[in-house]
């Protein structure tokens, strides 16, 4: 049985793609409403985590845990949003929000309804009615987190979701994903190559090794006090502190992805 | 002037400029009305028809064809892209017949249809529906092979069922590209009633045509072409309503706007 608390726990897993090992024994417990980020160099298997989190990839070895129970097929209870752009294009922005919603077998007005206060909640109103060309890429970032979010996962799964936006939209974005985390805590899994942004975010951050085979090199809690102001706080000392700390464990890693890689 | 009124005007010019090389010729002799009857007659000889009210049964007919074959053929090309699109297997066993079929000249087969479905309407609307019908197909099956993998993985990880998927992802994907061929389908509509009427039927603009050049009546000849120019032109006109209404979501081209 696995811990109870516990919304994640992956425990000596190992992720295989036909000879090649992706992930080579990982393991990560993700505690009800924690947030937690995972840092690598490129190419060190942080995508396929969230991918074996939600069931569409099967460890080689090792037990995916969700909420104690062992996970067989797609996981139920999660919400994944990716890297790139995912909206129907067809679609206006109240009608991606609600998407799922339809998908689950909802009318599209009942949809509609509810997805407004969260297009609202993500500083989208008014928006309503605009199709995703008409919006910025920080807007459609928006309109894609609030239809991940629109479906109250218990687990939520980001994979680099900013990483295409500039640094004020990132921050804007920042401030937006923990106002909402803060309201409604669930557990939280973001993906990220930015140490700035995990260490913004999150109570604990992860670093795995430079791949293939990756592993876990350190998982270091953030102790920054919580509600965070996004803006100020990168210039405190215990942000600098701990940004050292941490970087001194994934430069090495850094540095030994771009010697495999050439 | 706006750009859009020059271009209008100097469109207007040729066309009148080209109408009245023509009507002076005539009138100086230097071309034969047998052959090129003058622009003049032919406005009298569409006059005369459009009080007549057999003409406006023709039109109706033709009309009437076209639409059918229009509607049949994009509805059973669709439906035949969408199932070829979702299943490699079947795309990969039914697409050299496929081919073989598309590769055969249509309007060859205008004669055989009505020896099969007779001289009335069926065998116009069957010709028709073979030009639609692999328009509407390939561009289906592009437009379903093409959608963008991220959205379908986005449409997926919120649990999509099969039939959502094709409802609110692949259906819409592949509509862009069968509305970007609707004027290149009514085209074909038009051509396969038109043609099919003028090899053999008893109503229609093509049967028009056809009596005119049993005669040797180039006037009559000349003026069902033009009657047929101003019909495509308004059909087009309405598929263009059409298209922008349906894809208002699309990204205004560069050039436009």
């Amino acid at each position: 049985m696995g811990r109870p608390g516990l919304a994640v726990d992956l425990h000596e897993v190992m992720i295989r793609f036909g000879d090649f090992t992706a992930v080579k024994s990982m393991n990560l417990q993700v505690a009800e409403t924690e947030f937690v980020a995972v840092v690598g160099p490129t190419g060190c298997g942080k995508s396929t985590i969230l991918n074996t989190v939600t069931g569409l990839l099967k460890p080689a070895a090792g037990d995916v845990r969700i909420f104690g129970k062992s996970l067989t097929g797609l996981n139920g209870q999660s919400g994944y949003m990716l890297q790139q752009e995912g909206l129907l294009p067809w679609k206006t922005a109240q009608d991606n929000v609600g998407l799922g919603l339809v998908f689950q077998g909802s009318s599209i007005p009942k949809a509609r309804e509810q997805a407004r206060p969260w297009l609202a909640k993500v500083g989208l109103k008014g928006f309503e009615k605009r199709y995703p060309h008409q919006l910025s890429g920080g807007q459609r970032k928006r309109v894609a987190m609030a239809q991940t979010l629109i479906m109250e996962p218990k687990i939520v799964l980001m994979d680099e979701p900013f990483s295409a936006l500039d640094v004020h939209t990132r921050r804007l974005m920042h401030r937006i994903l923990l106002d909402l985390w803060q309201a409604d805590r669930r557990s939280l899994i973001f993906i990220t190559h930015d140490l700035d942004e995990a260490i913004t975010l999150a109570d604990r951050v992860v670093v795995m090794s430079a791949g293939p085979a990756s592993r876990m090199v350190a998982d270091v809690r953030i102790t920054l006090p919580r509600p965070r102001d996004v803006s100020a706080l990168q210039t405190t000392d215990e942000f600098v502190a701990l940004y050292r700390e941490i970087w001194s464990l994934l430069g090495a890693e850094v540095e030994k992805s771009y010697v495999t890689q050439g | 002037m706006s750009r859009r009124g020059r271009v209008a005007l100097t469109q207007f010019a040729i066309l009148l400029g080209l109408i009245l090389i023509w009507e002076l010729g005539v009138w100086a002799g230097l071309i034969d009305p047998f052959f090129f009857p003058a622009p003049s007659t032919l406005v009298v000889r569409i006059g005369e028809w459009m009080s007549m009210a057999d003409f406006w049964t023709d039109i109706g007919i033709t009309l009437l064809e076209t639409v059918l074959s229009f509607l049949a053929g994009i509805g059973i090309g669709t439906a035949l892209g969408i199932w070829l699109g979702l299943s490699p297997f079947a795309a990969e066993v039914v697409q050299p017949f496929i081919k073989m079929f598309n590769a055969i000249p249509r309007i060859l087969l205008g004669p055989i249809f009505v020896i099969w479905f007779g001289l009335g309407l069926t065998s116009k609307v069957a010709l028709g529906v073979t030009l639609v019908l692999f328009v509407a197909f390939f561009n289906t099956f592009q437009g379903v092979r093409e959608v963008n993998p991220v959205v379908l993985a986005n449409a997926r990880l919120l649990r999509a069922s099969k039939s959502s998927l094709l409802r609110h992802v692949y259906l819409p994907s592949a509509t862009t590209w069968i509305l970007s061929s609707l004027r290149v389908s009514v085209g074909m509509a038009v051509m396969g009633a038109v043609v099919a009427e003028y090899l053999g039927s008893s109503a229609g603009l093509g049967h028009l045509i056809a009596q005119a050049e049993g005669v040797l009546d180039a006037t009559g000849v000349f003026a069902g072409i033009v009657v047929l120019a101003a019909f495509v032109v308004v059909l087009d006109a309405i598929v263009d309503c059409a298209e922008k209404r349906l894809l208002v979501w699309r990204p205004a081209p560069a050039h436009e706007s």
